[in-house]
């Protein structure tokens, strides 16, 4: 069997040019494969990050998203009120306040404009969210025109820079810290006191009501609570759950166009490598007959011709994989059409998503194997040492 | 006898050229649907008029404009007709059956929107009704509605559930005029507002301007945005083509993706066409070994390859395109719910022409690179 397996290689090395088209095809169908998968995964990786399992974000029913929501001051302090909550410092309960608009700012490359969330927050914001640490310069001073931005702000917005200020909402707001909120969804936020935003924006309602569970088991009762109170039309949502369902729209609309590009794709690359395999066949015909006649099973010549397509396969997989593992260095900002803001999120590679790639290239190397290696071992001993 | 010579080698292998003429085709087919969903992309750019301008509230489209700049706006030189709308962002009853759908002033919306047909009997009680709806004829199929339906909207932005009447369904004047959206009375909205939630009542989402004079569009922008300068609304008012693409420049890395995408489709298929074209050659080396020493030169080898190439591609590549079509209207059928316009444009095949040519030639490169310097005596002396 290893020599009939060695006798594959050689062949793939002896075609060297078919070996490297064939592959090639096959490599940018894998690699096409991955990157989708890695984008859709980035980007519900950046959201579900986005989230603590132990937090919960209250906003008004069916709004479905802290853009469209508005909860106002009574309501709001009645949620505060929830015995569910965790306390904070001076026992206070750890909640917060908070107000989210969208404002529209100039991106850097290009100029084009784009949706960016200004979150009004409370003293709690940052307890509740300790993923969020500042990275550059100072948290902004309560009662003050000052505001800090995410990373993904600072570098894909003009004007957005330590020191400077932006103009919106008819005031000056002076950048005084830049924050770093690793990959999940508040890097593409901008972050200011509460009370001056909803001043300066004219707004008087609040967006959302976040607080930390005392127990994690206690969201249930807390929801309940929130939701049969006649004197609130707010719901509660987990704020691992409530990102995830924004980005369930968008991963979706990736999963469907990666497929349906993948399976379009690989038609082109199993015909490849069809083409490849029965024009191998078709030159080794003597060969064949050769290795029947020395007492070669039928079997084993299918494995072999099998081998080499899958060999091939696995080629393409690995080139491809590996060219897609760059990507892993790039980040794609664009606009969530569900909170119609913009989110910058980055291709993620993991283990599972580079298996799917490899089982999908073996699988593309076994189509266009399959049928070329059964011709191959369907042959007569007599005829094919008689052709060519 | 070049033509034959092509058309015999063609020939020669049946099973690689067929595989090859449908690789060739799909991949022509899937670039051909990729630029498609592209130009569907903008849909809403094409379909936009020169002479309409749309006034925001600079901060961003989530920010009201007060209803009393309706008449300042009005009495703007050069502005002819102004409507006024909001999104609503109503849910029909799940989330996944989304439409857009906007509260808008209907007499003067309809004026500035006449590629929207809608029968004079329907329009006048569409008019005459405060609860009535429009819908487009592909909405109303999509979820069997027939005039006189009642359909109940689940608020998102404006909360509560809100019932309308259906009085009128409209049809594009051209394929470019997106069927699929819903509209209704402002007023109604704006008066049940009062009673709900007055501080959200009287606010305007965008203003639509009509001007009389497309070519002094901007310096009419630039008026009604100097009225409200220092105001607390501030406007920003841009033609109605502007505002649309900024819609498209916000999924710009979607579409940057999709775009590099199809040309991959295309690299993959000129490495399957590459490699089938060597394969043949390689067989015939010894053939054309024999040529050279009947004194055929380089240049009629590379003519009986690239020929053969090119006829491959070219026959792949208009079945590819002639698919395109039936192709299209399937994909529409199906997800026309997210592209409301989805058709080939002369582009798109002028594109797919050329991606064909591409193949055709890049496939026969090396091939004939490989033929033509082949020495003779090698190749008479190859084996297998």
């Amino acid at each position: 069997m290893a020599l009939l397996f060695f006798y594959s290689l050689r062949n793939l090395l002896t075609r060297r040019l078919t070996t490297v088209l064939t592959a090639s095809g096959m490599a940018l169908v894998v690699f096409v494969f991955a990157s989708i998968l890695m984008l859709a995964e980035g980007l519900q990786k950046t959201l579900v990050e986005t989230g603590s399992y132990d937090n919960v974000v209250v906003i008004r029913r069916s709004s479905g998203s802290e853009v469209q929501s508005g909860v106002d001051r009574v309501q709001a302090s009645i949620v505060e009120t929830v015995p569910e909550a965790a306390s904070g410092p001076r026992g206070r309960p750890l909640v917060a306040k908070e107000l989210v608009v969208l404002i529209t700012m100039e991106k850097r490359e290009g100029g084009s404009r784009a949706n960016v969330v200004i979150r009004g927050i409370s003293e709690n914001s940052f307890l509740l969210r300790p993923q969020v640490r500042v990275a550059a310069g100072r948290a902004p001073k309560r009662g003050s025109s000052e505001i800090l931005i995410g990373r993904s702000i600072e570098k894909g917005f003009q004007g957005a820079d330590l020191g400077k200020s932006l103009f919106f909402a008819m005031r000056s707001w002076t950048v005084v810290g830049v924050f770093d909120a690793g990959s999940t969804g508040f890097s593409s936020e901008i972050w200011g006191d509460v009370d001056q935003l909803m001043q300066a924006f004219r707004r008087p309602v609040y967006s959302s009501v976040l607080f930390k569970l005392r127990e994690s088991s206690g969201f249930d009762r807390a929801k309940a609570r929130i939701e049969s109170d006649p004197r609130l039309t707010l719901e509660a949502k987990r704020e691992t759950t409530y990102y995830k369902d924004q980005s369930e729209m968008m991963a979706r609309f990736l999963r469907i166009l990666g497929f349906s590009l993948t399976i379009v794709f690989s038609i082109g690359a199993v015909v490849g490598g069809m083409i490849t395999m029965y024009a191998s066949v078709a030159n080794r015909t003597r060969e064949i007959g050769t290795l029947r006649a020395l007492g070669f099973r039928r079997t084993r010549i299918l494995a072999a011709f099998l081998a080499e397509s899958l060999f091939l396969g696995f080629l393409g997989g690995t080139a491809g994989l590996f060219f897609a593992s760059f990507l892993q260095f790039f980040t794609v900002s664009t606009t969530n059409f569900q909170t119609f803001s913009e989110l910058a999120f980055s291709f993620s590679l993991d283990a599972l998503i580079a298996l799917k790639a490899m089982a999908f290239a073996l699988a593309m190397g076994f189509a266009g194997g399959i049928l070329p290696s059964l011709r191959a071992s369907g042959m007569e001993i007599v005829d094919a040492l008689r052709e060519a | 006898m070049l033509l034959k010579l092509v058309f015999r080698n063609v020939l020669r292998h049946k099973l690689r050229t067929g595989l090859t003429l449908c690789g060739i085709g799909v991949a022509v087919l899937s670039f051909g649907l990729l630029r498609t969903v592209i130009s569907a992309w903008y849909a809403g750019v094409e379909a936009s008029s020169a002479n309409r301008l749309i006034t925001r509230n600079s901060i961003s489209l989530v920010f009201p404009l007060p209803l009393s700049y309706l008449e300042r706006i009005r009495g703007v030189e050069g502005v002819k007709t102004v409507s006024y709308g909001n999104w609503f962002g109503g849910i029909y009853i799940e989330e996944k059956n989304f439409f857009a759908n906007l509260a808008v002033e209907p007499r003067t919306y309809l004026e500035l929107y006449s590629e929207f047909l809608l029968p004079e009997d329907q329009k006048q009680i569409f008019l005459r009704d405060r609860r009535a709806c429009m819908v487009g004829r592909k909405l109303a199929k999509r979820f069997n509605w027939k005039i006189g339906d009642l359909i109940t909207l689940r608020g998102t932005i404006f909360p509560g559930n809100w019932e309308f009447v259906l009085r009128g369904i409209y049809s594009g004047r051209d394929n470019r005029v997106d069927e699929s959206q819903f509209f209704f009375h402002w007023d109604y909205l704006n008066e049940s507002l009062k009673k709900r939630q007055s501080v959200m009542a009287d606010q305007v989402g965008i203003y639509i301007l009509s001007v009389a004079n497309p070519e002094r569009a901007a310096e009419t922008a630039e008026r009604v945005d100097r009225i409200f300068r220092n105001s607390y609304a501030e406007t920003l008012t841009e033609t109605e083509k502007a505002f649309q693409l900024g819609f498209v420049a916000l999924t710009e890395a979607i579409l940057l993706v999709i775009q590099l995408v199809s040309f991959v489709v295309i690299v993959i298929i000129m490495a399957v066409a590459a490699n089938s074209m060597s394969m043949s050659v390689r067989e015939r080396l010894g053939e054309y070994a024999v040529f050279k020493t009947l004194g055929f030169g380089g240049p009629y080898l590379a003519a009986t390859i690239l020929g053969e190439s090119l006829l491959l591609a070219a026959v792949g590549g208009t079945g590819g395109i002639l698919l395109s079509f039936p192709a299209a209207k399937t994909f529409l059928h199906y997800l026309g719910d997210y592209f409301p316009v989805f058709s080939v444009t002369p582009q798109t095949v002028l594109f797919q022409g050329l991606a064909t040519l591409a193949v055709g030639v890049a496939a026969a490169v090396l091939p004939t690179w490989r033929a033509v310097r082949v020495p003779i005596i090698q190749a008479l002396g190859r084996v297998g």
